[in-house]
């Protein structure tokens, strides 16, 4: 493959996930001069050898991830593990979410100011209410305007909403006595076809592989953009970015083959898109005499407020079935605590349509078979319920994505750093979510009880923070068009920029942000 | 519960195996007019070599799933068969699953002079116990124990737990890994099987 760069390119995205797919899309559907280069591959082959490669346990991963290309390093109180975390290639880590997808709360926007916490965003909800609804248009997302707790919308789901699950009707009659509201959930998944895409058949493993294409992924706005004239390179590794001699713009990305060339791509603009640890790395990696303290960094915060979503969950088992693990995505949802002021951290609440182990997949790893393996799977399989929440945390300076300088990686280039702990604010929403799990949990009357909280918790794979939007170029590194203050063609695009992260999943805010940068950028190009 | 070939032919299309008719002349020997690689042989002791009738492999695998599957499983021996002939159509794991179970026969010959598939149900499973496979890793190319495990066990566990009947014989008619619609999880009991076994292709 022809892996050299472009000439006279007006727009060089870096990172082919969603993030860069959707700018890349809209820029070149603009009549822009647009190359992509991704750091991984593209995952061409047919998704259900990769559904084989989840399931059954003495094969590689799907996704490629944890080689010498992704060493990290974590030295904060809290292990980080990075490499499970996201995935490099054609698509980025949508190859591997579960797709939940749901707007930010306006409380999120302006934390600083309501709370006295967290820091305030430069856009409020309604300057990216138009973007939240063209993002749910392009990833096709299936909901329903049933959410009371939801900031307020002009327009239905494009897609009908996935009907409640058998489990969801046994929590509804405990929070129905309980008055805790069930709703719907957004999901980037076709309930119907959409997209040319199917839509869901069930294969029950939607994390980290959907065998059907129902659930979105990035691949796709990346084929739309190539259709359009975009290039993608993949396994194009973006090592440096080079700025002109005043500083004031990037000329180039400097990048490697698999072939060991490195090459050097030149743009009138570039988009970082390759994640809150990437986009953070490769501003550091390129630091120079003018910028000793990386790209974009004056203000300093390159790196710091990193911060993830924390998982608090509770379950165990009733006298009648459950249904679980027919499918890998979840029906329902309660937002109704998640603007509650104490604590000030969101968090919402999961019901899980996969709790407990799945025959299969039980079965693969026992240490038995025939009659005795099928009484452990009676006895494991089919009575099990549970509940799941992420729960916010709060920006802290002192949790930060840095650069490993005694580690590198199979290139020479110092390895990430991940220095990241839980704090006792955030220790205190998560107990907050298992108390009303228990609540609901005891009016069900579920037992053998597990709880995931502040001694158990782990993170939600959900990189924010590292490259915060502000007005200020004194405490933040991009401004609210997401461009970078201190170099005129940079721009940032992702959960990087979030200056807070609230408590969902980030991916449908992604979108609406980078499709705002793009309609930006475009404007900068005529 | 009855198995059926379409049963099989379930799982191996969530498994992307579709098309084409199945037939156990894929572990043929190679012929003077045949290229070779559509043949089972995998070396000059492999199982469709000129030692080995092409049954063997399939026996040896039913004669496993007999050992492992549960006793209330009927039909083991069709539902091995279009399992693991279709399976064979990826020619990455037919070697290793030809040689696999190659391996397994020749032991239970040294040890227990007979071939795999003739030795009484308990003492398959006490062989397969006694060399380790119950607690092995499962790993493709891993020692004898490890390869059993994954290529022979796992590999017909799989096929059975994924399946529309096994799963139901656990309270799950849509296990994960089969495309079962996105219907079952709402309902609170599994709905009545299919009981037509069409027999066709792979079209899941």
């Amino acid at each position: 493959m022809d892996r050299t760069p472009v000439a006279d390119a007006d727009v060089c995205i870096v990172g082919a996930g969603p993030a860069g797919g959707l700018v890349a899309h809209r820029l070149a559907e603009s009549g822009a001069t647009v190359v992509v280069l991704e750091a991984g591959p593209r995952f061409d082959g047919d998704r259900r050898e990769q559904l084989e490669q989840h399931i059954r346990p003495g094969l590689d991963g799907p996704w490629e991830m944890g080689g010498p290309r992704d060493a990290f390093s974590s030295t904060g109180e809290s292990f980080y593990p990075l490499n499970a975390a996201r995935v490099k290639g054609v698509g980025g880590s949508t190859l591997h979410w579960q797709g939940m997808v749901m707007r930010l709360h306006e409380r999120d926007f302006e934390l600083d100011t309501r709370h006295g916490v967290g820091a305030d965003w430069p856009v409020g909800y309604d300057d990216l209410r138009p973007y939240y609804a063209a993002a749910e248009r392009e990833f096709g997302v299936a909901g329903a305007a049933d959410n009371p707790y939801a900031p307020p919308r002009d327009e239905p789901y494009p897609l009908p909403a996935f009907r409640p699950s058998h489990s969801d009707s046994i929590f509804a009659e405990a929070c129905e006595r309980l008055g805790i509201d069930m709703h719907s959930v957004g999901n980037a998944r076709n309930s119907e076809p959409y997209d040319d895409r199917s839509p869901c058949v069930g294969y029950g493993t939607c994390k980290p592989v959907c065998p059907s294409g129902a659930k979105y992924t990035a691949e796709s706005h990346v084929e739309k953009a190539e259709a359009a004239g975009a290039r993608v390179i993949d396994r194009a590794r973006v090592r440096r970015l080079e700025h002109d001699e005043a500083g004031e713009r990037v000329v180039a990305a400097a990048y490697t083959t698999p072939g060991g060339e490195t090459h050097r791509q030149e743009a009138t603009q570039f988009v970082l898109a390759c994640g809150g640890v990437e986009n953070v790395r490769l501003l550091l990696l390129s630091d120079s005499d003018r910028y000793p303290d990386g790209l974009a960094n004056s203000s300093g915060a390159v790196g710091r407020y990193f911060m993830d979503h924390l998982f608090a969950g509770m379950g165990g088992r009733l006298d009648r079935p459950t249904r679980q693990n027919h499918v890998g995505f979840n029906t329902s949802e309660c937002h109704q605590f998640y603007d509650d002021a104490d604590p000030v951290n969101g968090l919402k609440l999961e019901f899980l349509n996969y709790a407990g182990p799945s025959p299969v997949i039980d079965a693969l790893h026992a240490d038995t078979w025939g009659d005795d393996l099928l009484d452990q799977l009676d006895e494991s399989y089919g009575t099990h319920v549970s509940m799941g929440a992420l729960v916010e945390q709060l920006p802290r300076e002192d949790n930060y994505v840095g650069l490993d300088r005694e580690t590198t990686d199979d290139l020479g280039d110092p390895v990430p750093e991940i220095h990241w702990s839980v704090d006792e604010q955030t220790d205190a929403a998560l107990s907050r979510a298992n108390e009303i799990q228990a609540r609901v949990l005891d009016e069900l009357g579920v037992e053998d009880r597990w709880t995931v909280g502040p001694d158990e918790t782990g993170p939600a794979y959900h990189h924010m923070g590292t490259t915060r939007m502000g007005d200020d170029p004194e405490s933040s590194v991009v401004d609210a068009e997401c461009r970078a203050h201190d170099l005129d063609n940079l721009w940032i695009s992702g959960s990087s920029v979030f200056p807070t992260g609230g408590a969902m999943n980030p991916t449908l805010t992604i979108a609406a942000l980078s499709l705002r940068l793009a309609e930006s950028l475009r404007a900068e190009l005529e | 519960m009855r198995l059926t070939r379409r049963d099989a032919l379930a799982v191996l299309a969530g498994l992307g195996v579709t098309g084409g008719a199945v037939s156990l002349t894929q572990f043929d020997p190679p012929t003077a007019d045949s290229t070779g690689n559509e043949g089972g042989s995998t070396g000059e002791d492999g199982a469709g070599g000129d030692d080995t009738p092409p049954t063997a492999v399939r026996d040896t695998m039913v004669a496993a799933a007999e050992a492992v599957y549960p006793s209330a499983a009927e039909g083991v021996s069709e539902f091995v068969e279009a399992y693991v002939v279709g399976r064979a159509r990826d020619d990455s794991r037919r070697a290793a699953m030809v040689d696999a179970a190659t391996e397994l026969d020749d032991v239970a010959r040294d040890w227990e002079g007979a071939a795999f598939a003739d030795l009484p149900a308990a003492d398959r499973d006490r062989l397969l116990r006694e060399l380790g496979v119950d607690a092995a890793d499962p790993i493709p190319d891993g020692t004898l124990s490890e390869r059993l495990r994954f290529h022979v066990v796992n590999e017909l566990l799989y096929a059975f737990y994924a399946s529309p009947t096994g799963g139901r014989l656990v309270g799950i008619e849509n296990p994960i890994g089969h495309p079962g619609g996105a219907e079952s999880y709402r309902r609170a009991t599994m709905d009545e099987p299919e009981t037509t076994d069409s027999g066709g292709e792979t079209d899941g």
